[in-house]
């Protein structure tokens, strides 16, 4: 058990609380470093994967677990980045150009997105997300003099100072560098007076405007900063993939992407990286145990959906923190050994506000 | 000519929207809770449906009533274990579980040893026949859904206007607290709800079935359900049924008129319209905040 002996206020904001954080993400940092040099190529893909989707979701965590704005469309702007990057890179435009553009309009369309967001709240935000994230995707799939339409559209690989990054560790380091770069931002945001002000739009819209937080301003601020995260992630996605093509970016897409959140835990950034760990890693241990299946479960393509519709059932029944909350509620069993309680995480008997008074 | 003709198959189209939009608001009125597997439990109809005319061979009508008990079995059951626990909670967790209901029933549909991802056909007896009025060619397909839909909403009026469970249920819409100081039994009443909700997406489902067949997917249709639900105000039971209306009749018209791509987007291009410049809906109660 640790005390922090806290004299100062600038240490409730210090990016590490206290020694062995910094040790314990020095050894991840590590580890992540020298992965290449350990595990098989597949793998090496599948963690460039989880780096960018951990930029999706810190992006929709900011939006959805920060500032309490459900979104229904991040797949779009997710498919805005890809396309704007892809684009781009075919017009020869260097990299380090075009993934700021792409994040840049990313973050343009997410203030389009997020305009109905000042009138709408709740669930009627929820579906004006959805209705933007079909009309896109209807955009993309008929613009095809641009995006190639159905067909698809080949993205070049990366090409930066000379050197490829196409595949294996060169774009595995890319990867782990936006994703870090993505973290610190987030991070840095969030203990700076803008994140302060969406987290109390969160908590209660009414009591943030008292306060003097424009509810306009933060909240279009949240939807672009988060937009412009997917945006960079869905440049990186394209040249990961190397092949966009409109039914990539769906509605079911969209509600992945705010399944993976639900499920790392809304309301930390620790459950944004579990939740894109999750995303990625389930297939992957659905196939691994498949063999010792009964055939007609092995067999059936429906296994993937349900076994994700079925945890985050369980999830928000027993778990609303998510892994991060089942991580936390373990590790405090172990600092606290012999004397935690059953009851130490029990959730507050919540009465749900109203969506019908506005 | 053309136009009446696209109008009427909108018309049609647009009561199946009109029936989902109808759960979306039942549930929503009742329990504040926005059901996103509502095209699930339609999906579930239908499946019910079909299981009961070819395996159990009971005319198309029965099957119907048939579909319309188990389904509403399911809505109550999923009221009861999996949604009461967590009343009160936020409206972002309900959402999500609801969600995850869906992505469940849908993976699950596909496990069936007979269903698997394959199409299938509901056998109607009044499969491919036609009316011609005029210079107009009505397929019975659409007069039944039609007729249907009228039908149900008729009796769903009678229901709430005439019935104790019903006048119990629109007190417990209109304040739950009050009512349940009342002695109306509102957590019976919310199983209730749901199961109605969930009997009205099988009546969707079996019509639809004759129009696009039955598949594990046909419950995305719900998407599609959510922008009627909007335009109606999301609390008003005929505002549902003519949300859905407006938007078969965009869709049809947008489909024939305007280039293509703009069908499917259409719905939701006037929902967007709606959400910006009138966000209450057509038939939306407006209520104050009280602070």
């Amino acid at each position: 058990m640790r005390f922090i002996f806290k004299t100062r206020y600038e240490q409730d904001i210090n990016l590490f609380q206290h020694g062995g954080q910094m040790f314990w993400y020095a050894v991840l940092g590590l580890v992540l470093m020298a992965a290449p040099f350990v595990v098989s190529s597949y793998v090496l893909t599948q963690l460039s994967q989880i780096f960018i989707y951990s930029i999706v979701a810190f992006g929709l965590m900011l939006l959805a677990g920060f500032t309490g704005q459900l979104s229904l469309g991040h797949a779009a702007f997710l498919a805005v980045g890809a396309y704007t990057e892809a684009v781009l890179a075919i017009a020869g435009v260097p990299f380090l150009v075009s993934v700021p553009l792409s994040g840049l309009f990313a973050a343009v369309v997410g203030i389009i997105v997020g305009l109905p967001a000042l009138r709408v709240k709740g669930l009627y935000l929820g579906i004006a997300t959805l209705a933007f994230g079909t009309i896109i995707e209807e955009i993309i799939a008929r613009a095809e003099p641009i995006t190639g339409g159905n067909a698809g559209l080949m993205v070049p690989p990366i090409n930066l100072f000379g050197l490829r990054f196409a595949d294996g560790p060169a774009f595995y380091y890319l990867a782990f560098a936006f994703a870090l770069a993505a973290g610190l931002i987030l991070i840095n945001i969030l203990r700076s007076p803008t994140g302060r002000a969406f987290v109390a739009i969160r908590d209660s819209e009414i009591s943030a405007q008292s306060m003097g937080v424009n509810l306009a301003v933060y909240k279009t601020m949240s939807f672009a900063i988060s937009a412009a995260f997917a945006g960079v992630a869905g440049a990186l996605y394209a040249h990961n993939i190397r092949f966009l093509s409109p039914d990539q970016f769906t509605v079911v897409q969209s509600i992945e992407l705010i399944m993976m959140v639900v499920i790392g835990g809304l309301g930390s950034i620790h459950g944004a990286v579990y939740g894109a760990i999750f995303l990625i890693a389930l297939p992957q241990a659905i196939n691994a145990v498949k063999p010792f299946l009964p055939l007609f479960l092995s067999e059936a393509t429906g296994l993937q959906p349900t076994i994700f519709g079925l945890v985050l059932v369980l999830v928000v029944l027993f778990e609303p923190l998510g892994i991060y909350g089942a991580w936390l509620k373990t590790r405090t069993y172990f600092d606290l050994f012999p004397f935690y309680r059953q009851g130490m995480f029990r959730r507050q008997k919540a009465f749900q506000k109203s969506d019908r008074l506005k | 000519m053309q136009f009446i003709q696209l109008v009427i198959s909108g018309l049609a189209q647009g009561c199946i929207y009109g029936l989902i939009a109808l759960g979306f608001v039942l549930i929503y009125k009742a329990t504040e809770t926005v059901n996103f597997a509502q095209g699930e439990l339609l999906m579930i109809g239908a499946f019910a449906g079909l299981f009961a005319s070819t395996v159990l061979g009971l005319p198309y009508w029965l099957a119907l009533v048939a579909a319309m008990i188990a389904t509403a079995i399911v809505g109550f059951g999923l009221e009861r274990v999996v949604l009461r626990p967590i009343l009160g909670q936020s409206a972002v967790s309900i959402v999500m579980v609801t969600i995850g209901i869906g992505y469940m029933s849908r993976g699950l549909i596909t496990m069936l040893p007979v269903v698997g991802t394959d199409t299938h056909t509901l056998p109607v007896p009044f499969r491919g026949e036609v009316f011609r009025v005029g210079g107009l060619v009505i397929s019975a397909e659409h007069i039944v859904i039609i007729v249907t839909t009228i039908v149900l909403c008729a009796l769903l009026a009678a229901l709430f206007r005439y019935t104790k469970v019903g006048v119990a249920m629109q007190a417990m819409s209109q304040n739950q607290l009050a009512a349940y100081y009342m002695g109306i039994p509102v957590k019976r009443l919310s199983s209730l709800v749901w199961a109605i909700a969930a009997a009205v997406a099988a009546i969707a489902g079996i019509l639809l079935a004759p129009l696009t067949f039955i598949h594990a997917n046909m419950g995305l249709i719900g998407i599609k359900a959510f922008p009627a639900a909007v335009i109606g105000g999301f609390t008003s039971l005929p505002g549902a049924i003519v949300g859905g209306l407006i938007i078969g009749v965009v869709e049809q018209l947008a489909g024939f008129y305007l280039i293509e791509g703009f069908k499917d987007a259409a719905p939701f291009i006037v929902v967007l319209a709606m959400l910006i410049f009138k966000p209450n809906g057509l038939f939306g109660e407006r209520l104050a905040k009280k602070v």
